[in-house]
């Protein structure tokens, strides 16, 4: 027994020898390929130093005229957030379940993973053009936008929660004779709350951060004053956009983790 | 009466025969054991009488719970639910859910006779709960109603479990290993409240356990499966020490797990060894 075991040492040992290299070269080389497709050219910050100087010079100071103007962007950014984030809670919940191998059988899972991974693959800023054009201009359009991606987000976390759960109690609760949804409800649920109560504040706090930018494409929000100010070259206004922004989603990211914690 | 009747039984896993022509019969109101090593297949043969495992389909298996088909030749047959209702099934890692309140644990056991709507929003009515309440006054942990189960030590955990069990007003309780995780006193007084429910309520009990020595203090039949097969069925008595060499011959000492709080030094060790 203890020459097999110092045999595997050796082996692995032997292996890190010519593996450790290997996969030294592989990383730099791919990091080489991606800095030339990136266009990453340090010297340009250096001979734009002068204009860069003057562009920041440009942002202070911020002027206030506009904030309350900016508060109430604010707020709908977060009103944008919270449903986009609620409709998604609701429907990950059952896109999440069917998607769970230890639930529902492959034919079902499958599919539905698929369509999950397509809402999840198109950022919400894509998905915010397109409901601009089916639902028109405004924050209705930002908030299916984040309701579409964040279900495709969510559906995956409470999937792979559910196929992490412990069968135990699920076996518990079948063998009295409960049917399968009454398994599903107290003896698989119970155990998962935590987690997805805990992920979907994470995916709240995103989206607020999300939501800040669907202005741009016409989506609602504070986005849209952000975007008018940088394409007005008026630095002045945007600094105070982002200052809103800033204490915003500080303050919404420190609220959303109090609530995170106390739940866990 | 007969409670459980076993016939021709196979069940393998893979190439592993875990479990080849079993066939016995228990009547209502009696207290089994299954005993064997770990591997001889008495966790199986449990899970095969509610229905939780089939039975190998080109087999003439065939099993019957209170009268009723559970299985035949492999497929599961009759009302899965309301079988498993009248079945109340202990495990050795209890299998409680965690997060939910003691008392939650126990109604779980109704949900099988509820009407669905009452079951899916899980509104259970007053007898419910009172029904409940004597379960845990049954085990004698009334008074951690209201806890979580995840605060609680092994041996209460497993009398949850049996409360459980006794508000499905099961008419057998299987249970399998229910003390292997616990500590000599708690597995005492677990043994001492299913045989209390097999002798008072005149419930029929199966537990599989390794222990002989508690196997011989609360059981009146053993039966003893081998490598999968039938080697014994009968009076607990006849499970002799010379018997129970056989049984063992393969197994490790420790596998007897013999009773802490006996000396190590008793003729059942001196048989095996």
């Amino acid at each position: 027994m203890t020459t097999t075991i110092s045999d595997e040492i050796q082996a692995r040992a032997g292996g890190r020898n010519w593996k450790k290299p290997l996969g030294w070269g592989a990383a730099l080389l791919v990091l080489g390929w991606s800095w030339q497709g990136a266009g990453i050219a340090p010297g340009l910050l250096i001979d734009n130093f002068d204009n860069m100087v003057v562009l920041a010079s440009d942002f202070v100071p911020p002027t206030f005229t506009n904030l309350t103007r900016y508060i109430h962007e604010m707020l709908v950014t977060i009103q944008i957030a919270i449903w986009g984030t609620l409709l998604a809670v609701i429907c990950a919940v059952p896109f999440g379940l069917l998607s769970a191998s230890n639930v529902a059988p492959w034919w079902i899972n499958q599919p539905i993973r698929r369509l999950m991974d397509a809402c999840r693959a198109i950022n919400e800023l894509v998905f915010a053009m397109l409901f601009v054009v089916a639902v028109g201009l405004g924050p209705f359009a930002g908030t299916l936008a984040l309701f579409v991606h964040t279900t495709g987000v969510l559906a995956k976390l409470f999937s792979e929660a559910v196929e992490a759960a412990d069968p135990g109690p699920m076996e518990g609760v079948r063998v009295t004779g409960a049917g399968r949804i009454e398994e599903i409800l107290f003896g698989l649920i119970p155990q998962i709350m935590p987690l997805w109560v805990s992920v979907s504040f994470y995916r709240f706090e995103s989206n607020i951060r999300s939501a800040t930018v669907l202005g741009m494409v016409g989506g609602g929000g504070i986005g849209v004053s952000l975007w008018q100010s940088l394409r007005g070259f008026d630095y002045a206004e945007a600094a105070t956009i982002m200052l809103v922004i800033i204490v915003a989603v500080t303050l919404l990211d420190m609220l959303s983790q109090q609530v995170r914690k106390r739940y866990i | 009466m007969t409670a459980i009747s076993v016939e021709r039984l196979d069940k393998s896993f893979g190439n592993h025969a875990a479990l080849r022509d079993i066939g016995f019969e228990i009547a209502k109101g009696e207290m089994v054991t299954l005993i064997g090593p770990s591997g001889s297949g008495k966790s199986t043969l449990l899970r095969l009488f509610i229905g939780l495992t089939a039975a190998d389909r080109q087999s003439h298996s065939h099993v019957r719970v209170l009268a009723r088909d559970v299985q035949r030749q492999g497929h599961l047959v009759g009302a899965r639910r309301e079988q498993r209702r009248r079945t109340g099934y202990i495990f050795q890692q209890f299998n409680l859910v965690s997060r939910l309140s003691v008392m939650t644990n126990v109604l779980i056991g109704h949900l099988g006779a509820m009407p669905r709507w009452r079951a899916l929003a899980g509104r259970f009515t007053r007898r419910e709960y009172d029904a409940a309440r004597r379960a845990l006054a049954r085990v004698s942990i009334e008074e951690l109603a209201e806890q979580r189960a995840n605060t609680l030590s092994g041996g209460q955990m497993q009398r949850v479990a049996i409360a459980r069990a006794l508000v499905q007003d099961a008419e057998v309780i299987l249970a399998d290993e229910p003390i292997a995780s616990l500590d000599p006193r708690s597995a005492r007084e677990v043994m001492e409240i299913l045989e209390r429910i097999n002798r008072e309520d005149g419930r029929t009990v199966v537990v599989t356990l390794h222990q002989v020595d508690v196997a011989r203090r609360y059981c009146r039949r053993a039966i003893a499966l081998k490598k999968g097969r039938l080697y014994y069925d009968g009076p607990i008595a006849g499970l002799t020490d010379t018997r129970l060499q056989v049984l063992y011959e393969d197994a490790g000492l420790d596998e007897l797990g013999v009773h802490e709080d006996r000396p190590p030094t008793t003729g059942l060790l001196h048989a095996v060894g």
